[in-house]
């Protein structure tokens, strides 16, 4: 179709038709100020902040809902588009708590910023103040807290909840001056149907909706002498946390990172990649046995705590496809509080294990009552990638002049396999690679998985086919499950991921994220994989020494024990 | 079978305002009475829609004399049937008495406030029963539809809309054969058509008394809208609130499915058209046809940026016509009568006729249907009876909550859509309120902004925080804590928001303060330096009332009536009002027999 022919800002333009405003000033080298708009949701146009005028009959079009039209003569920077912007920032000023000081997002949040941008001072807002929206917090959740008071209503977690997740957790309520955005009939949002996937906080704007911190616990477990404290970081980290260090999305830093995390004094630096491989052995088997017998297929992985929760409220009768193997993390944990002890002769009572989680619904997932194999509580603390990216900003540790270290060699030696548990697909190649190997003894070439939404792949083993789906989103779950409820499903083994992407878009990441982030991160993980000596999980010699010693054989009674785990049916309110 | 012949027709209006004021109860006792005379055979009762003089009902009209009989007791029907329809003496204490003359007139026809009228949209309006697909047809009903699907093509239905020059009336005033077109020339699998009978203006009522009287007339207009752009389905969007029309427009659907003027194959043309009630929760956001089809959708009410136009993606993303009752009323008119006929009337770019409703400070008070082009003076003067109690005209509001307020210099304008939008009002779906020179302009722009700031739908900044800002600063002003630059702040807000705001309510929210400003800014200054409401309504900012001695007569009644027991009796019985504690809301000089109490 021909091009759009248009000037912004007195350079000419041309652009496909459809394209916005925002895009096209893009192209012309402005970045006009936005607040709700987010590149991987539906427009919205409300904040009205991406104002520009157009200058053939002096109006002001919001840039981010507004096509591009042929002729069009916009500035982004006249008088009358720059004294309306400020003003719609200043009338959501004068409606926020402005404690940005004590706020999670400070230095991280786009209204500060675009404030500081336009030269907003406190005189300018307090022109205008009058009443200021006082409404109670949410902050009872294991993983999520939101203040509505810093609430701009962009809509963007409404609508990555909704059309992203599928869950609609969030909605607005209320009408004018008196609207939020809050749960069904403003309940917690832990006791809904909330998957604690943490989207929303990613998207959020602001320090609106945020995880719920740890670090004060870690801060105090790391203080006390009386405690050993273990960690385990979680695959996707080493991709991404640093982009809190200036470092390019997507740049590996697995050395700097068990550095540091040895550097704030944690006693063992172990991998939840090793677990990850653990996993496999163990969902690898209980799927073997599930295509062997032909039932519960297809089988489904629960290495995702948003996903596994999303099924218990809104996919109860089809539990029984789930594995029943725990995820990596509380493998993880289990073992640290039995094996580890056993190996170093520990008191579990005195073991102390943190992960570092990409995810927010991890938080959750320690306190499932289920999960506790040890006796005591598995996993102590979680930490997402931003918040043990917060502990080294705090005592100042030079994250790009640390040595790379390596990790403490019981559980912390992985394969590649175990490395792409933190992308999409990552976990179904993982499996199948075992699976076939172990049928077949040859292994497997790349299942060359894409990233978005569904993916499909066939595998023959053994002259027959096994179909797998690699699903991330849980809106895009749902059109997967929707077919097994029904019947109509040939897969034999589907991985879903709540957070696109996989972990590296999880809810704890860097910010701000995008698509083109996520995608960054997860190359890195497939290219660390591909670079790994050891590429099958059951090639992983700890992972040997661990049956051999421990554990004796995957979905024994000993792995039953400590390894698998079980889910309830929960309302879907 | 023959019809049976009646000597006289009965009218009973059955309309929300006449059935509040007990026409139902009229009937009922009219039909026993009729009974108990043996008439039932020679004379028939009509239950009709609204004839928009609710103030005066409940309204009855004899035919075929065509007298007009108002606010009717039960106990003045056996008078009625007496002497009326037995003996064919008029009784003339029921009739109604022009405000200016005292005069009474017994003809319907000649009644100031239906003379200047003219019905098309209101046609049928208290002259059928709204209840009845016969005597919708008998009025020439579905006759357009007929035509129009048998002999017209589409395009021509939409040439014949757009010379006709109707605008949509629903306040936005867009050419509804443009609109048409637009969806016309859309490809699609399926189409939509929807009446936006979301009417939340308060005060207003034109969509409710249409649906109310002639619900046939609205399918009808919808059937030729579907068939004309392609679309084989359509919603009426109405207000739960509104019973009577709801149930009226149900059972006028059931009958011309009945018929087979909706459902397959209408009129053998090949055209299908089925057609449903949504019924809405009363957000009056919900009138903004973006907002009104999410609402539809079963989603939140709020608007979404347009384009994308409902013409190219409407209701569940499929092109979508939505036009307001009283277009959709004015179709088959223009299509039965042709567009000639239609244009003839009104003013070059406004043409027809245009319903309001007519309240505030004004004699006669109701639902009117006049040409494009009649000035306000005539509205308010001829059709309106003039002010109550002598007051002096100081401004006539229109165009609803988002309207803006005209002063009196203004009373000679031709109304149209360009004209209001000339002077800083708007024609909006059609309310008319009239201020007299005890209506405070600040209060005024205070309560009409008041309702636009609490019927936001939060969504974007400006609505949202921008008029809770001016609201503030309104209330303020009232208060007597206004300050120098408010007014300018005022302004600012204002034209900021008219110029960011995401749809049609946040962008006309602001016009009653700035019209008001505009024309009465002397009103907010002397708020605001003088600390004095000059109209003595802002309590804070009003002289206390104070008793004449010479005139007072004892009665005590102010005494009962002062909410905050500012009136003083001593042991001389003497009366009078102690300052400090009156809060001039005015109660005692309204009560007061001999007028002797005044604002001080």
């Amino acid at each position: 179709m021909d091009k759009i022919n248009l000037t912004i800002d007195n350079k000419d333009i041309k652009v496909p038709p459809g394209t916005t405003l925002l895009k096209a000033a893009e192209k012309a080298g402005i970045d006009v100020p936005s607040l709700c708009y987010h590149p991987d949701l539906t427009i919205h146009g409300a904040c009205r902040v991406c104002v520009i005028e157009n200058l053939k009959d002096n109006s002001l079009l919001a840039s981010c809902v507004t096509p591009v039209q042929n002729g069009m003569e916009l500035s982004t920077r006249s008088m009358k588009a720059r004294k309306a912007r400020r003003r719609n920032v200043k009338l959501l000023l004068a409606n926020h708590p402005n404690d940005c000081l004590g706020c999670d997002r400070n230095g991280s949040c786009e209204l500060q910023d675009i404030t500081h941008n336009l030269g907003i001072c406190r005189e300018d807002i307090e022109e205008i103040q009058g009443e200021v929206r006082k409404v109670p917090r949410d902050q009872v959740g294991p993983a999520l807290k939101r203040d509505p008071n810093k609430c701009i209503l962009c809509g963007r977690c409404v609508r990555v909840c909704e059309e992203v997740q599928g869950v609609s957790a969030l909605q607005f309520s209320n009408r004018g001056f008196d609207s939020i955005v809050t749960t069904a009939f403003d309940l917690p949002q832990s006791e809904i149907n909330c998957a604690n996937c943490g989207q929303c906080a990613t998207v959020c704007p602001v320090g609106a909706i945020t995880e719920v911190s740890e670090i004060k616990n870690v801060w105090e477990a790391l203080e006390d002498d009386n405690l050993h404290v273990v960690c385990q970081t979680a695959p996707s980290i080493q991709a991404t946390i640093g982009e809190e260090f200036g470092y390019k999305a997507g740049t590996v830093v697995t050395g700097k990172l068990i550095a540091a995390l040895d550097k704030l004094g944690f006693d063992r630096v172990f991998s939840t990649e090793f677990t990850a491989d653990l996993t496999i052995m163990e969902e690898g088997a209980e799927f073997l046995q599930r295509i062997t017998k032909n039932e519960n297929l297809p089988h489904i992985t629960s290495c995702c705590p948003g996903w596994v929760k999303y099924a218990e409220h809104n996919y109860p009768e089809l539990l029984n496809h789930l594995s029943s193997a725990k995820s990596p993390q509380q493998m993880f944990s289990a073992l640290s509080k039995t094996y580890y002890a056993e190996k170093e002769g520990l008191d579990p009572e005195k073991i102390y294990t943190v992960s570092i989680m990409p995810c927010t619904a991890k938080k959750f997932e320690k306190e499932r009552e289920e999960i506790n194999a040890s006796q005591s509580k598995d996993t102590d603390a979680v930490l997402t990638t931003r918040e043990l990216a917060r502990m080294i900003k705090e005592v100042g540790i030079k994250f790009e002049m640390l040595e790379d270290k390596e990790y403490d060699i019981l559980m912390g030696k992985h394969t590649g396999a175990g490395t792409i548990f933190g992308t999409t697909g990552g976990v179904a190649e993982a499996a199948v690679r075992t699976v076939k190997e172990k049928l077949t003894g040859e292994p497997l070439n790349r299942l060359d998985l894409g990233f978005k939404g569904i993916n499909k792949a066939e595998v023959v083993i053994n002259d027959k086919i096994i179909r797998v789906a690699i699903v991330n989103g849980l809106k895009n779950a749902e059109k997967i499950l929707k077919e097994v409820k029904k019947g109509q499903s040939n897969y034999d083994f589907v991985e879903i991921m709540a957070c696109p992407h996989g972990c590296v878009g999880g809810g704890g990441q860097p910010l701000p994220v995008d698509e083109k982030t996520k995608e960054l991160r997860g190359n890195s993980l497939s290219h660390t994989d591909r670079q790994s000596v050891v590429r099958r999980s059951h090639k992983n010699p700890m992972i040997e020494k661990l049956y051999s010693e421990y554990l004796k054989e995957p979905n024994g009674s000993k792995s039953h024990q400590l390894l698998h785990t079980s889910y309830k049916k929960r309302a879907k309110n | 079978m023959k019809e049976k012949i009646y000597r006289s027709h009965v009218l009973i209006c059955t309309g929300t305002g006449c059935v509040s004021s007990g026409s139902k109860n009229i009937k009922h006792e009219l039909q026993d009475e009729l009974a108990d005379n043996n008439l039932l055979d020679e004379i028939k009762i009509v239950e009709t829609g609204c004839h928009g003089f609710c103030e005066k009902g409940p309204i009855m009209i004899v035919y075929p004399e065509g007298v007009f009989y108002c606010q009717l007791k039960k106990e003045d029907v056996q008078e009625i049937v007496q002497e009326h329809l037995l003996k064919g003496r008029i009784v003339d204490r029921l009739l109604f008495k022009e405000p200016l003359t005292e005069e009474s007139i017994p003809s319907y026809k000649d009644i100031d406030f239906y003379k200047k009228q003219h019905r098309i949209a209101l046609a049928n309006c208290g002259k059928i029963d709204p209840e009845s697909i016969e005597e919708y047809i008998a009025n020439n009903g579905y006759e357009a539809a007929g035509k129009a699907l048998t002999e017209m093509t589409p395009a021509e239905i939409i040439e014949e809309v757009k010379s006709s020059g109707l605008r949509g009336r629903g306040g936005g005033g867009f050419p509804t054969g443009l609109k048409w077109e637009f969806a016309y020339k859309q490809d699609s699998d399926k189409k939509y058509v929807i009446c936006n009978a979301d009417e939340g203006d308060p005060g207003a009522f034109m969509d409710r008394s249409i649906l109310e009287g002639d619900p046939h007339k609205i399918i009808e207009g919808m059937i030729i809208c579907g068939y004309a752009i392609g679309a084989d389905e359509g919603y009426v969007y109405v207000r739960a609130e509104y019973p009577l029309a709801i149930k009226r427009l149900q059972k006028a659907i059931s009958n011309a499915e009945e018929l087979g003027l909706l459902g397959d194959n209408i009129f053998s043309s090949g055209f299908n058209f089925k057609l449903n009630i949504k019924k809405g929760a009363g957000a009056f956001v919900c009138g903004e046809e973006t907002a009104l089809m999410a609402s539809i959708e079963g989603k939140r009410g709020m608007p979404n940026p347009r384009p994308p136009y409902p013409a190219e993606k409407g209701l569940w993303g499929k092109p979508t016509n939505i036009n307001n009752v009283e277009s959709y009323a004015n179709i088959p008119h223009i299509i039965a009568k042709g567009a000639e006929k239609f244009s003839s009337i009104g003013t070059e770019n406004s043409k027809g006729t245009k319903v309001f409703a007519l309240t505030g400070k004004i004699k006669n008070t109701g639902l009117v249907e006049v040409p494009m082009g009649t000035t306000l003076r005539e509205v308010v003067f001829d059709i309106g009876g003039g002010l109550t109690e002598g007051k002096k005209f100081k401004a006539i509001q229109t165009g609803g909550p988002s309207g803006g307020c005209i002063p009196s210099n203004y009373l000679d304008l031709p109304i149209d859509y360009d004209s209001l939008l000339e002077v800083g009002a708007m024609m909006g779906s059609g309310g008319m309120v009239v201020m007299d020179d005890s209506t405070c302009m600040v209060d005024v722009a205070r309560f009409f902004l008041s309702f636009t700031q609490s019927e936001s739908c939060g969504k974007c900044t400006p609505c949202r925080e921008g008029t809770k800002r001016m609201l503030e600063i309104l209330n303020r002003i009232c208060q007597g804590e206004g300050e120098q630059g408010d007014i300018l702040l005022l302004e600012e807000f204002g034209h900021h928001i008219k110029e960011t705001a995401l749809c049609g309510l946040g962008q006309s929210a602001p016009n009653p303060v700035l019209s008001t400003i505009k024309y009465f800014k002397k009103e907010y200054e002397s708020h605001i330096y003088d600390k004095r409401c000059p109209a003595g309504v802002c309590s804070e900012l009003s002289a206390a009332f104070v008793i004449n001695k010479e005139e007072c007569v004892g009665c005590g009644q102010c005494v009962k009536v002062c909410p905050v027991d500012a009136v003083i009796r001593d042991k001389e019985e003497n009366y009078s009002i102690d300052d400090n504690l009156c809060i001039s809301c005015g109660a005692c000089a309204q009560k007061c027999p001999v007028d002797a109490i005044k604002q001080g």
